[in-house]
């Protein structure tokens, strides 16, 4: 136990220790369930990180859209922003993106795919503006009205892919195929992996940098500690802050949109996201809402996304597993980080000790 | 719109308002005591699977007590995460939606086979009150319904009763407000948090078996389509009282009847703009001050 707790006193042990305590509830839940583990797991390998395809085109693939987004989570989380609207502000950013990318066909690359990226950033901060305002102005809980936003933005996805923007022969809900020139390159030879990857960890060094190193991430940080800290650290308005916080997640968010559509789909369609604003969240918290943590994070989640494919299709696992996995790798960390917190306030205090 | 559609649009709204209406008082309920459970989705879908598994083995209301026990289970692991270990509740929610959602899943594949073949369970039917059922227009609507929609009939103003007039309800709503001066007073917040959220989940299986068990007779994966999430927007719209919740989610029912209808009759109208209306209504609502002061202080906030 003394080693246990004293593992993950460290941030990234804690991690660890989360995710190896969500693998054993896992491992239990597959054998409750009557399915072979061992076939289970060789699946899940297989479907990950076993070969060049499925590490390429399926696990960095799946993981592009869960690191931006995740990043997106982790910036609001950071300032003490609880945006849990990034699911509708993804969607919105796809939506802007498509309309963008269709309405500049036949522009040359190096001008439309940065226009369309342009557009998702936009749309989504958009989107996650209204939260803002409505926080800022009149004090609306940000948990509700991005929840409620969600909603919205997904009604209006597909009032987009049944009415203006739907297909000319009007047969699908979904929007006409973004040209050539509008597309993300692919990055790998042979392989499905876009730009939108590169993208995604430059964004998180970009945001490692941006916390650790200016001012802005230096305030971001101490509005997030609460209002005590904030007033301690002198001058910091902490409202105007929170603000750009929330902005730049949901431009962040609505990037993930514009890459997903971009990179992947090269449409729009009611079910162009599977929950990427929510899987986010666990991605983040996993990662301590460290940014370089989210990249690693979200590769993992990517993993299990590709792997859980493969169990599904090797070992008969039904796909609605993966969210039982990121369900208990949440739970996992909540336990870990309470147990943390108690072994600090038993543990002797140590002069000159900066343990929290 | 002639009397009869008029008719058919307010039973149709009914209909969909009765599971609603379960969740959202269990979740006002809930966060009366100063807890946001936004994993209520979770044991709406889990009552949802638990109906069918004991309606298969038994009648609808063994089935309506196995959607509550599981509802119950769900919100076990919610409190325990929320109230003994203070965990964020937000996150927690969030994880309990997906583990809820996940497991039902993958049950419903590993016990009924993987093709998704049509499970039917027995169903409770509407039975129409004598005279009062006959009452033009509102009639079919008020008084030609399940059993479940009558409950209600009795719950919501026995829940307003017991807010208001109990010295239980009151601590319930002392600990929502002020868990500290709770405290003083000789309340254990922990223990009126850990019951509410017990009632919240029984209410939102009762939800979940009610899709089942009034309306679809059978169990879809991720059937609870988000009633979760509403249920929380039905709160805020009710501004947090046991009858402005009732009528919130009629207001809720009513717009997912409208789209129904828009659809049938189909009017030039897009059909997503009922399907948005009642979100947008509860965005402008929260805007103004009085929604706003209704709010429990304490809600969402950890214990000390």
């Amino acid at each position: 136990m003394t080693f246990f707790t004293r593992a993950v006193r460290s941030q990234a042990g804690a991690s660890a220790a989360a995710a190896l305590l969500a693998i054993v509830a896992v491992t239990f839940v597959v054998m409750a369930a009557g399915y072979d583990v061992s076939r289970a797991a060789a699946a899940l390998w297989d479907g990950s990180f076993g070969s060049a395809y499925s590490f390429f085109s399926g696990t960095l693939q799946r993981a592009t859209p869960l690191i931006i987004v995740g990043l997106a989570v982790a910036v609001a989380f950071k300032a003490g922003v609880l945006n849990i609207g990034a699911e509708g502000q993804l969607l919105s950013g796809a939506a802007a993106t498509i309309t963008a990318g269709l309405a500049m066909s036949g522009w040359p690359a190096w001008l439309s795919i940065p226009l369309e990226l342009l557009a998702g950033m936009v749309a989504g901060a958009v989107w996650a503006g209204i939260a803002a305002v409505l926080k800022r102005r009149f004090g609306v809980l940000e948990v509700i009205s991005t929840l409620m936003l969600n909603f919205v933005a997904l009604f209006g996805v597909s009032y987009l892919v049944h009415g203006p923007l739907q297909e000319p022969t009007h047969t699908y809900p979904e929007t006409l195929r973004l040209a050539a020139s509008a597309r993300l390159p692919l990055v790998v030879p042979g392989q499905q992996l876009h730009l939108g990857f590169v993208l995604a960890i430059a964004l998180g060094v970009a945001a490692h940098w941006y916390i650790r190193s200016t001012a802005g991430g230096f305030r971001l940080r101490v509005a997030g500690e609460g209002p005590l800290a904030a007033a301690s650290a002198g001058r910091v308005k902490v409202d105007q802050v929170l603000f750009g916080a929330f902005l730049a997640s949901g431009a962040i968010a609505g990037l993930g949109g514009a890459v997903q559509v971009t990179g992947v789909t090269y449409k729009l369609y009611e079910l162009i996201s599977p929950g990427y604003g929510y899987t986010a969240i666990a991605v983040a918290l996993l990662a301590r809402l460290s940014p370089f943590g989210v990249i690693i994070a979200g590769v993992f989640f990517g993993g299990l996304e590709a792997g859980g494919a493969g169990m599904q299709r090797d070992a008969g696992v039904p796909a609605g597993f993966v969210y039982v996995i990121e369900a208990l790798v949440i739970l996992g960390v909540l336990a870990v980080d309470r147990a943390r917190t108690l072994a600090a306030e038993r543990a002797p205090r140590v002069m000159g000790e900066t343990e929290v | 719109m002639s009397g009869g559609a008029t008719a058919a649009f307010l039973e149709s709204g009914m209909r969909f308002a009765t599971p609603l209406a379960y969740a959202a008082l269990g979740e006002l309920v809930v966060e009366r005591a100063g807890v946001i459970n936004i994993g209520l989705e979770g044991a709406i879908i889990g009552g949802a699977f638990g109906a069918l598994v004991f309606a298969g083995a038994g009648s609808v209301a063994l089935g309506f007590v196995g959607a509550a026990a599981a509802g119950t289970l769900v919100a076990t692991l919610f409190a325990f995460f929320v109230v003994t270990l203070r965990t964020d509740q937000i996150i927690t929610g969030t994880a309990l939606s997906m583990l809820g959602l996940g497991l039902t899943g993958t049950l419903y594949r590993t016990i009924y086979g993987s093709s998704g073949a049509s499970l039917h369970t027995p169903t409770i039917s509407p039975v129409a009150v004598p005279v009062l059922s006959a009452i033009p227009i509102v009639g079919p609507a008020l008084f030609d319904q399940p059993v479940v929609t009558y409950a209600l009939y009795a719950i919501v103003p026995l829940l307003a009763c017991w807010f208001y007039r109990s010295s239980a309800g009151l601590a319930l709503r002392a600990v929502g407000e002020h868990p500290e001066a709770a405290l003083g007073a000789g309340i254990s917040p922990a223990r009126v948090q850990w019951a509410a959220i017990l009632f919240g989940g029984a209410m939102g299986g009762i939800a979940g078996g009610t899709l089942v068990l009034a309306q679809v007779g059978t169990f879809a994966e991720g059937m609870s389509a988000g009633r979760g999430f509403i249920a929380i927007a039905i709160v805020v719209l009710g501004r947090w009282s046991p009858l402005g919740v009732a009528v919130a989610a009629v207001v809720f029912g009513a717009a997912s009847a409208l789209q129904t209808l828009a659809q049938a009759t189909g009017w030039s109208m897009p059909y997503q703009l009922p399907l948005a209306f009642p979100y947008l209504l509860t965005l402008v609502l929260l805007a103004t001050a009085r929604a706003r002061t209704a709010a429990p202080s304490a809600l969402g906030k950890r214990l000390p």
